[in-house]
C-alpha cells in the first residue's frame, strides 16, 4: 500500500512536467503578451519590465528559474498583471474559497445522490424509482451555466432568499447556491450510476446465499450489497472530480466567489503568464490528489485490488 | 487442394470472413429496426432535424441580422425589446438592441457546427490511436496510454482557457482546440475491442494474405468497431457542445458579433436582474432541447448497437 | 412423519413471453436423514424447487401447492419466520462457488454472521465456530486463513467453504443445487466424498439437485426424474439405475458415458426440452421420445407407480 502510494506520487512529476512545459512554450510562443497593449511602451521602459520579469532571458532558462523557484522555495513567480501581488497571494486568497464550496458540492453530490439511488433501486419500478431517474436524467442534461442563472432567478431575484453572489467570508448563504449549481448534476449521475449498481449487486448470487442465510433485508443491504454497490459511483467519481473543477471555474466567475476561476480567467485574457500556469499546476494537483484519494479508498474497500498493490 | 488454397488466398475470402465475423449484414439492419423502436430517439431525432433546418435556413424568417443595431428599442429594451411580432423581433432584442431571433440562429449554427465537427473527428483521432495502441501493442501502446492517463488527469478548461486565450477566438481555432482536448474520446474503448479482435481468424488470414498492418486495421478491423464508434461518437458530440457553451459563457469562447448558445445564455444570464427574462429563455430553451434530443438519440444508439445493452 | 414434504407444488413466472410454467404438479416426501436426487437436465425446473422450499424464488414468480416444514407450511410462512428457519433448519448450497460468497467479505464474517444471526453467539464464539466448521471440510491451515478473502482461495476450497456455511448451524435439511457442477472431476469426487462424510456424521437429511445420474448412483437413497418441471419417475436409487420405468430415465442413463466392450458409447437424447410457456396437456417428452404412441401427444400421463408414463414397463425399448 505504502509502494503504491509512492509510486503514485512519483507519476505526479511527469504530469506535471507535461503540464509545465505544454503550456510555457504554448503562451510564449503565441503572439502578443502581457505587456503589450494599444500604445506600445518605449523601447527602453519595455526593456526594463521585461527585465525586472526575467522576459529578457532565453525561453528554457525562463522555464527552468520558474521550475526552480516552485521545487525549492514553492514560489510561483509574481503576477504579470495584477501588481504588487503574487501567483501565491493570489492562490492563498482564493484557494480556499473555492475548495470550500467545491468540498461542500462534493458533500452534496454523494450525500444526496448515493442514497437516492439506493432508494431507487430498492423501489425498482415504482413511482419513486421512474421519478428519480427521469429527474437524474433531466438534472444531467441541465449543466451548471444553464442551471446556476435559474436558481439566482428563484431564490435571489424572486424570492429573495440567498444572495445571488459573493462570498462574505464563506457564510452559510453564500455556499448553497455555488455548491448546488456545481454539483446538481453530478449529483444525478451519481444517483443513477449507484441504482444501476444496486440493482445488479442484489441480483447476484452471494446476496441469494445472503438471502439462504436468513438474514434480514437491512443487514443484506447494509452488511452485503452496499460496498460492492458503490465501487462504481467511486469510479465515476474521479472524472466526477475533474468536471467539478472545470465547473468551479464558471461558479468561481458566475458568482463572484472570489475563487480563483476568476483569476484564471483574468490571467487568460490579460496574458498572466505566471498566474495561467501556477493556477494551472494547482488546478492539476488537486485532480491528482483527489484522483489518489479515490484510489485508496477504492482498493481499502476491494479485497482484490488491495491484496494486488 | 490447389483450389481450396487459391479460394483461401482469395482476397475475397478474407473479406467474407471478416464480414460473418461480428457485423453480418442483418447486424446493422437489426440495429436500425431496434432503433427505430426506441420512440424517444425517433423523436429526438426529428427534433435535432427541427434545429439543423433552423440553423441552416432560419434566418430566410429574420427581419433583421444578427450583428444589425434596432436603434428604435435601444435604451427601452425592458419595455420594447420583448418578442413582439409587430417589430420583428420574434424573439426580442438583447442587450445591444441586435435581433435575438437572428442571434439565436447565428448561435445554433455555431453550436452544432462545433459538436458535428468536433465531436465526430476528435472521435475519429482517439479512435484511430486506440486502435494502432491495441493493434501494435508494446512500446507504442504504453506510450499512448500513458499520454492517454496524463491527459485524462488534467482538467480541460485549463488547456481551453490557456489555448483560446491566446490564439484567438474563431469558429476554426474553437474546433481545432475542442479536438485537441478530446483527442482521448474512445480512444480506451476501441483500444480494448482492437485487442480482442486482433487474435480472431479473419484476421489472420488476412495477415497471411500479405495485407499490410495499416490495410488490416482500416479494412477489416475498422468495419467491426464501427458500433463503438457510433456509440461514443453520439455521447462527445453533446459534450463538445457543452464544453464549446461553457467557455463561451466564460467569455474566451466565439468572438463577437458571432455568437453560440453558451455565450447567448451568458448575456441573457448576465442581464436578467433588468427584466429582459427573454434573452435567457429563448438560448437556454435551445441548447436544452439540443441536449435532451441528443441524450435519447444516444440511448436510442446504446440500446440499438451495444450487445451488453440488448435485451 | 417426514421432515419435509412437498405435496403439488406449482411455480409459474411472469414473463414479457407469457406465463411459464417452470413446475408442475410435483410432489415428494424427505424423511429425517433421508437423501433424496432430483435429477433433470437445465430447466427441468429443478433449482426452482429448491428456492420455492427456501421462499427465495424471483419476485415474478407464482407459487401453488404446500411445502410442509416439521408440519410447517412454508409458503404461507411470514418473512420473519421464514429468516429464522434458513440456515438454522434448512440450508442451501449453491452451484457456483465463484460467485456465491460475497467477494468483499472475509470467511470469518461470512461464516461466522450466520451463527450470530441465529444463536445469538458473541464474535469470539462465532469465530470459534467458523474454525471448527472449516476444520470439519477440512480446509488446510483453517486457523490462518479465517481473515482471507473467497478470492484467495481455489474452486474446491470455495465450495467447501460454502458447505461449511450451510452445515455451521447444524440445519436438519440440505438442499445441495448442483454442488459440484462448476469444479473439476477430481475435485468433485472429494466433494462428494466429503458431502457423505458430513451427512453420515450429522444425520442430516439431504435433497441433492443435480443433472448428473453419477453424482446420484454413489450417494442418494431415492431418485426422482424431472422434465419439463413435472415428475417422469420416482424409485429407489438402485430400482433407477437396474431397472429404469421410464423412457426419459433410459435416455438419461444411455446419455452417461460408459464403455462396454471397449467400445464408448454415448447417446445423447434428440431434440431440445420443451417450451414450457403453455399449460401442459400432453406428456412433456413425448416429441422426444422413441416410445410415443398417438395417445401420448394427446393426454396428460397420471404419475402411478412410481412412473408417469402410459406405456407398461415391458413395452419400453
Amino acid at each position: 500500500m505504502f509502494n503504491y502510494t509512492l509510486r503514485r506520487l512519483l507519476t505526479v512529476i511527469p504530469t506535471l512536467l507535461v503540464l509545465i512545459v505544454f503550456s510555457f512554450y504554448l503562451m510564449r510562443l503565441a503572439p502578443g503578451g502581457p505587456f503589450t497593449s494599444e500604445k506600445p511602451l518605449p523601447p527602453a521602459v519595455m526593456q526594463n519590465v521585461l527585465e525586472r520579469y526575467g522576459m529578457d532571458q532565453p525561453l528554457y532558462v525562463q522555464l527552468w528559474t520558474y521550475i526552480k523557484n516552485i521545487v525549492f522555495h514553492f514560489d510561483f513567480g509574481p503576477s504579470f498583471a495584477q501588481k504588487d501581488r503574487t501567483v501565491n497571494d493570489v492562490i492563498a486568497q482564493g484557494f480556499p474559497v473555492t475548495l470550500t464550496y467545491g468540498f461542500w458540492s462534493a458533500v452534496f453530490v454523494l450525500v444526496l445522490g448515493i442514497p437516492l439511488g439506493i432508494v431507487a433501486a430498492l423501489r425498482h419500478n415504482s413511482i419513486w424509482d421512474y421519478t428519480m431517474t427521469g429527474l437524474a436524467i433531466f438534472s444531467q442534461i441541465f449543466p451548471n451555466f444553464v442551471l446556476a442563472p435559474i436558481l439566482v432567478l428563484l431564490f435571489t431575484l424572486s424570492w429573495g432568499l440567498l444572495p445571488g453572489g459573493g462570498w462574505n467570508g464563506g457564510q452559510w448563504e453564500y455556499i448553497v447556491m455555488p455548491a448546488i449549481a456545481l454539483g446538481t448534476s453530478y449529483m444525478a449521475g451519481v444517483a443513477r450510476l449507484t441504482r444501476g449498481s444496486m440493482l445488479e449487486v442484489l441480483n447476484a448470487p452471494f446476496i441469494l446465499t445472503a438471502r439462504a442465510k436468513g438474514l434480514p433485508e437491512r443487514v443484506i443491504i447494509w452488511r452485503h450489497a452496499l460496498k460492492p454497490a458503490l465501487l462504481p459511483t467511486l469510479t465515476y467519481m474521479g472524472p466526477v472530480f475533474v468536471y467539478m473543477i472545470t465547473g468551479s471555474v464558471f461558479i468561481d466567475v458566475f458568482f463572484s466567489t472570489g475563487g480563483i476561476g476568476q483569476d484564471f480567467i483574468d490571467g487568460a485574457y490579460s496574458r498572466d503568464y505566471s498566474m495561467l500556469l501556477g493556477l494551472a499546476i494547482l488546478y492539476s494537483l488537486l485532480t491528482f490528489a483527489l484522483n489518489l484519494m479515490l484510489d485508496l479508498l477504492y482498493a481499502w474497500i476491494d479485497p482484490k485490488v488491495r491484496s494486488s498493490l | 487442394m490447389t483450389d481450396a488454397r487459391k479460394r483461401l488466398n482469395s482476397r475475397d475470402f478474407a473479406d467474407t470472413v471478416a464480414e460473418e465475423m461480428i457485423v453480418s449484414r442483418s447486424f446493422w439492419a437489426d440495429a436500425r429496426r431496434r432503433f427505430l423502436g426506441h420512440r424517444l430517439a425517433v423523436f429526438s431525432v426529428f427534433m435535432l432535424l427541427a434545429l439543423v433546418l433552423f440553423a441552416l435556413f432560419g434566418h430566410a424568417f429574420a427581419r433583421w441580422s444578427f450583428e444589425e443595431i434596432d436603434w428604435n428599442v435601444l435604451g427601452r429594451i425592458k419595455t420594447e425589446g420583448a418578442p413582439s411580432l409587430d417589430n420583428g423581433h420574434w424573439f426580442g432584442v438583447d442587450e445591444l438592441g441586435r435581433d435575438l431571433y437572428a442571434r439565436v440562429v447565428q448561435g445554433t449554427r455555431t453550436s452544432l457546427m462545433v459538436g458535428f465537427v468536433a465531436g465526430p473527428l476528435a472521435v475519429l483521432l482517439g479512435a484511430t490511436l486506440g486502435a494502432l495502441a491495441g493493434y501494435f501493442g508494446g512500446r507504442l501502446d504504453q506510450i499512448i496510454t500513458g499520454f492517454y492517463t496524463i491527459w485524462i488527469s488534467i482538467p480541460y478548461i485549463i488547456f481551453f482557457v490557456v489555448w483560446q486565450a491566446f490564439f484567438g477566438r474563431s469558429l476554426t481555432q474553437m474546433i481545432i482546440v475542442i479536438i485537441i482536448v478530446n483527442w482521448t474520446a474512445g480512444l480506451l474503448i476501441v483500444r480494448g475491442q482492437v485487442m480482442m479482435l486482433k487474435h480472431r481468424e479473419f484476421v489472420d488470414a488476412a495477415r497471411m494474405l500479405g495485407m499490410s498492418d495499416l490495410a488490416i486495421i482500416f479494412k477489416h478491423l475498422a468495419p467491426n468497431i464501427l458500433w463503438v464508434i457510433v456509440i461514443y461518437t453520439s455521447i462527445v458530440i453533446p459534450e463538445v457542445i457543452m464544453a464549446e457553451s461553457l467557455v463561451s459563457f466564460l467569455g474566451v469562447g466565439i468572438q463577437e458579433p458571432n455568437t453560440s448558445w453558451g455565450a447567448l445564455i451568458s448575456e441573457g444570464a448576465r442581464t436578467m436582474t433588468f427584466g429582459t427574462l427573454w434573452q435567457l429563455a429563448f438560448p437556454a430553451a435551445f441548447f436544452v432541447i439540443a441536449q435532451v434530443s441528443l441524450y435519447y438519440i444516444g440511448d436510442g444508439l446504446r440500446d440499438a448497437l451495444d450487445p451488453k445493452d440488448r435485451r | 412423519m417426514s421432515l419435509l414434504s412437498v405435496e403439488n407444488l406449482q411455480i409459474r413466472f411472469r414473463t414479457g413471453d407469457g406465463l411459464v410454467h417452470a413446475v408442475n404438479d410435483v410432489s415428494f416426501d424427505i424423511a429425517e436423514g433421508q437423501k433424496l436426487a432430483l435429477v433433470g437436465e437445465s430447466g427441468s425446473g429443478k433449482s426452482q424447487i429448491a428456492l420455492a422450499i427456501m421462499g427465495l424464488l424471483a419476485k415474478n414468480a407464482e407459487v401453488a401447492g404446500k411445502v410442509r416444514f416439521d408440519g410447517r407450511d412454508l409458503l404461507s410462512l411470514p418473512a420473519s419466520q421464514l429468516n429464522a428457519l434458513r440456515a438454522a433448519q434448512i440450508a442451501l448450497i449453491f452451484q457456483d462457488p465463484m460467485s456465491s460468497l460475497n467477494p468483499y467479505m472475509t470467511i470469518e464474517r461470512q461464516l461466522g454472521e450466520v451463527v450470530e444471526l441465529h444463536e445469538g453467539a458473541s464474535r469470539a464464539e462465532a469465530r470459534k465456530r467458523a474454525l471448527e466448521v472449516m476444520e470439519a471440510v477440512r480446509i488446510p491451515d483453517a486457523r490462518n486463513r479465517l481473515r482471507a478473502y473467497p478470492h484467495e482461495f481455489s474452486g474446491g476450497m470455495r465450495q467447501r467453504i460454502v458447505i461449511a456455511m450451510a452445515l455451521i448451524c447444524r440445519p436438519r435439511l440440505i438442499l445441495a443445487d448442483e454442488p459440484t457442477t462448476a469444479l473439476d472431476v477430481t475435485v468433485q469426487a472429494q466433494i462428494m466424498a466429503l458431502l457423505d462424510e458430513i451427512q453420515r456424521d450429522l444425520g442430516t437429511a439431504v435433497l441433492l439437485i443435480t443433472h448428473d445420474l453419477g453424482v446420484v448412483a454413489g450417494f442418494c437413497d431415492d431418485t426422482m426424474v424431472l422434465y419439463g418441471g413435472r415428475v417422469m419417475e420416482a424409485a429407489p436409487t438402485p430400482a433407477i439405475f437396474d431397472a429404469p420405468g421410464h423412457p426419459y430415465t433410459r435416455g438419461l442413463l444411455r446419455a452417461v458415458p460408459r464403455i462396454t466392450d471397449g467400445d464408448v458409447t454415448l447417446s445423447a437424447i434428440p431434440g431440445s426440452p420443451p417450451n414450457q410457456t403453455a399449460a401442459p396437456r400432453a406428456c412433456p417428452f413425448a416429441p422426444r421420445c422413441v416410445d410415443a404412441i398417438p395417445a401420448c401427444h394427446e393426454m396428460l400421463p397420471d404419475f402411478r407407480e412410481g412412473r408417469a408414463c402410459i406405456r407398461p414397463v415391458e413395452e419400453l425399448t
